[in-house]
């Protein structure tokens, strides 16, 4: 029998069997999506870059070179050079860097702090339940670019701020979401099941309710990543996210529109760079829930 | 007997899958003449299918092929969707399942009877109201005015299977397809439907294909029963000849009906045999 | 039978009380949710490393009177003395003084937030009237080539840098092409024309039959209102086909085809008409979300609007502004979300009994 006939039995042997052929679909549905895999391409570049940068054959990011400023796309700079003589292309490579962290640390502090949030608010019920969603609300109903740059002015601008604001900002939608999926999981019967035999509530939590879950918020969660880095150039944008010299692509577009009727460039790739990204991730998060969740898409 | 009301040959339904195309329903005949015809046979046997195949509804990705399929006398099988609409409603209609599913949520029920007879017959909004009011009445409504004024989820299931029924047999269509439409419903609901159901096809001369899982009820209900097992007709025969069945599926299907006064300690288990799919 | 019981003479009573009872508990929601709105407000005002006392008087003061004031603004009460002092004010409309306009922070805002609320009404209305249309077409056609358009219109939309893309189109359509006015609400020439009825320049200037200034304020709105816009169409037209898709599977809709009903009728009566609720909360809450959002596109565009109104004061340290500002957006979000709760009550013939 043939690795591909296995893995699509339709009596799969064991249960290790059944699940890799679960993820074989997932994955052969996966790939016959051009536009989703064209998303999983960028995502995967963007990271090598992130990588790489500091040993690819690149020009240093912060290098200042004032006799070659606002230099057009050429041979030595194929993108450029900005208002300090300073390698765009460079400057696109390190700030992948920025972005990816950016990105990262949101994610780690946000889907833990959600996902406790929500099974637990769900899972209790009662009173407990109506406090955590209306706090839930609130933050919900605070605007969020508004209370990330309050925030951000409250302490003081910079990387750890915009991420710790951005994160501030959007932990509500999973904490929804993973309510939702509780209530309608407290009700199966094999976490009833799981309660007769005497499993303590963390148990069930931790081994029945919160794996469930992660579909939805995974494929919530790639949607969300293109969101989170177009918030941060944002901030970058205004002067509220990673400070000068380093080379975050919102911080560069903001420095950029002074030159903008004469040296295009230098605002315009940055712009770029910051567009393609998030096109992937969202291409990637879209085909994901195709697959995933198929009942949503 | 004179020209069938239908016939089909060599009826094929196939849904694409990651192994290859699978074929759900897989040749089958039918003719139909100005009769009740039960078609019987378990989830999955391709049953309800054939039903949406004769109105055009297959879902996607489905695909029909079909030698031969003829309403009448006239050849549908090659018919464009936008003429399936003049048949379907019109001259061949359909009652669902539930009722609970199968009416529109966000619309009076008054009004989706109306939308049917407005849709067939015309005439004006005065009397379209009062057809209304007559079919509610026909199916035993009690207060057909009030019941206008209802919303689905307002009705319980036999009321709102009754208005299933009134909503399709409005426009008087030729033929009536009923996909388990009893099986939603309380044991004792599912008679009086049933009762009204056949007192409204014997007045109105209509053929009706019922389909059901249910061989007892569709025994006692209809003229003649085909016996589906895995896309395929494996039994036709007449209602009261069904205890002289042959194939060892229908045989099984009727052995394992309880009869009261019989002591069996319990129900034989349904046999299959992968060579019946052949 | 359900029907008897529907018509008693109690049950209708009962329905009454539970309108009043249904009113009561969004109140109730309503309050305590702008409650917690206030308070985070005043946490970040008192997180501030700003000296709320220095903004009022100025570096140049005396200290008497700075004394004075700092005993005035009771910065020496215990905190929670200090929030019922705020929450007082608040309620009352007193955000207190701006200190870059020195008006009043509500009089500022009554000057600020018509722009805002041009920008987002012509986006939304331009997201409504493209983005439904194009959202059931392509649950209609669901995976041909007007299905994947819809898919890519809707993920560019998404992935846009907005305020990049408003200088990009500033660059091509005014600098160059010259097709769109450049930044701001008018030209200054046309500045003060018009009385302000509602705030809306386009609204006050047709009124007053003022074609000149419309035109005008009509070139300076097209590119902001145009760009934001395409963001509400890309969410609405995914967000209608989602729903679509969820209807057109249902048994009513093959109900709906095996009674006769010609497919159009299907699709925009049957099934559009299920998903009219859902859909105006996604509407309502988009253009709430445009109301907060327009941060960094009033940036770009100078528009001068809220999110101008709270950037600049934010970066001018006039936190009684900023303050202020941000509980409107956070109040007129609640309000919206509250309102859709009732609608979904109203419209929706199962959620009514």
């Amino acid at each position: 029998m043939s690795a591909r006939a296995w893995l699509l039995s339709d009596m799969p042997g064991s249960r290790r069997q059944a699940s890799l052929g679960q993820w074989y679909r997932n994955w052969l549905s996966f790939k016959g999506n051009p536009l989703a895999m064209t998303g999983l391409a960028v995502v995967v570049f963007l990271v090598l870059v992130a990588i790489l940068a500091p040993i690819l054959p690149l020009q240093s990011p912060t290098a200042q070179a004032l006799a070659d400023r606002l230099q057009p796309p050429s041979a030595a700079h194929w993108f450029g050079t900005d208002e300090l003589g300073r390698d765009i292309l460079s400057r696109i490579a390190w700030g992948a860097r920025i972005t990816l962290t950016i990105v990262i640390m949101v994610v780690v502090i946000v889907v833990p702090l959600g996902l406790l949030v929500g099974t637990v608010s769900g899972y209790v019920g009662g009173p407990l339940d109506i406090v955590l969603m209306r706090v839930t609300d609130i933050f919900m109903a605070f605007p969020r670019l508004v209370l990330a740059l309050a925030f951000v002015a409250a302490i003081k601008p910079g990387l750890e701020s915009a991420i710790i604001a951005i994160a501030l900002t959007s932990w509500p939608p999973y904490a929804r979401i993973a309510r939702a999926e509780t209530l309608t999981l407290r009700q199966a019967d094999f976490v009833k099941a799981a309660r007769l035999q005497g499993a303590s509530p963390l148990r069930i939590l931790w081994n029945h309710i919160v794996p469930l879950c992660t579909a939805s918020v995974v494929v919530r969660m790639t949607l969300d990543m293109a969101g989170i880095i177009l918030t941060a150039a944002g901030l970058g944008f205004l002067g509220l996210g990673a400070q000068p010299p380093l080379p975050e692509w919102g911080a560069m577009i903001s420095t950029g529109r002074d030159y903008l009727l004469d040296q295009w460039w230098v605002a315009t790739i940055p712009g770029l760079a910051i567009f393609v990204v998030s096109l992937g991730f969202n291409l990637l998060g879209d085909g994901l829930r195709d697959v995933l969740d198929p009942k949503r898409s | 007997m004179s020209e069938p009301v239908l016939e089909i040959r060599n009826l094929r339904i196939a849904f694409p899958t990651l192994r290859g195309s699978l074929e759900v329903v897989r040749g089958l005949d039918l003719t139909l003449g100005r009769e009740r015809l039960g078609i019987v046979g378990e989830s999955g046997s391709g049953k309800s299918l054939t039903g949406r195949a004769i109105m055009g509804l297959v879902p996607p990705p489905g695909r029909v092929s079909v030698d031969r399929m003829s309403f009448m006398g006239e050849d549908i099988s090659r018919l464009a969707p936008a003429d399936f609409v003049r048949l379907r409603g019109r001259r061949i209609s359909m009652v669902l399942q539930d009722p609970k599913f199968s009416l529109n949520p966000v619309m009076k029920v008054g009004r989706q009877i109306e939308e049917t007879y407005h849709l067939h017959v015309g005439g004006g909004r005065r009397q379209a109201y009062a057809r209304t009011l007559e079919v509610l009445a026909a199916v035993k409504i009690r207060d057909p005015e009030a019941v206008y004024h209802l919303y689905p989820h307002q009705l319980s299931g036999g009321m709102g299977q009754r208005v299933m029924i009134a909503m399709m047999l409005i426009p008087e269509p030729q033929l009536l397809i009923a996909d388990e439409p009893t099986s939603a419903l309380d044991v004792t609901i599912q008679l009086q439907v049933l009762a009204i159901l056949e007192d409204l096809v014997r007045e109105r001369g209509m053929s009706l294909i019922f389909i059901s899982h249910d061989l007892g009820l569709v025994a006692s209900f209809c003229d003649r029963v085909l016996i589906m097992y895995a896309g395929k007709v494996v039994e036709s025969c007449l209602a009261s000849e069904l205890d002289r069945v042959q194939h060892p599926y229908a045989r099984g299907l009727l052995s394992s009906v309880p009869r009261l006064g019989d002591d069996r300690p319990e129900l034989p288990t349904l046999e299959r045999d992968a060579e019946w799919a052949q | 039978m359900v029907l008897n019981g529907g018509r008693g003479g109690g049950h209708h009573r009962l329905l009454v009380s539970g309108v009043a009872y249904e009113l009561l508990r969004f109140a109730a929601m309503l309050a305590l949710t702008l409650l917690g709105l206030i308070f985070i407000t005043f946490l970040i005002g008192r997180v501030v490393p700003i000296d709320p006392v220095l903004a009022v008087v100025g570096d140049r003061a005396s200290a008497e009177t700075y004394a004075r004031v700092r005993e005035e603004l009771g910065i020496d009460l215990p905190i929670h003395q200090q929030f019922w002092l705020y929450l007082g004010k608040v309620v009352q409309g007193d955000f207190g003084t701006s200190v870059i306009t020195s008006q009043t922070v509500l009089h500022d805002l009554r000057q600020y937030f018509p722009a805002t609320l041009e920008l987002a009404t012509a986006a939304t209305l331009i997201g409504v009237l493209a983005g439904v249309p194009m959202g059931v077409i392509a649950a209609t056609h669901r995976g041909r080539w007007i299905d994947h358009v819809t898919r890519i219109v809707g993920l560019v939309g998404y992935s846009m840098p907005v305020f990049w893309m408003g200088m990009v189109g500033l660059l091509v359509l005014y600098s160059w092409l010259d097709l769109v006015s450049g930044p701001g609400r008018l030209d200054i020439a046309y500045d003060g024309l018009v009385e302000p009825v509602t705030g809306l320049l386009t609204v006050d200037s047709a009124l007053s039959g003022d074609w000149d200034v419309f035109r005008n304020a009509l070139s300076h709105l097209v590119l902001p209102a145009g760009l934001l816009g395409y963001l509400t169409l890309a969410y609405i037209s995914r967000m209608t086909r989602s729903f679509m898709l969820g209807q057109l599977n249902q048994e009513y809709i093959l109900t709906a085809r095996a009674k006769g009903v010609p497919e159009r009728r299907v699709v925009w009566r049957h099934a559009l008409g299920n998903i009219m609720v859902p859909l105006i909360t996604v509407i309502a809450l988009s253009y709430a979300s445009l109301l907060e959002g327009a941060v960094l596109t009033e940036t770009v565009f100078a528009w001068p609007g809220l999110g101008l109104y709270i950037t600049r004061s934010l970066f001018n340290a006039d936190m009684n502004a900023v303050l202020g500002g941000t509980l409107l957006i956070g109040a007129i979000f609640v309000c919206l979300n509250v309102f859709c709760d009732m609608l979904y009550r109203l419209l929706d013939p199962r959620a009514r009994t």
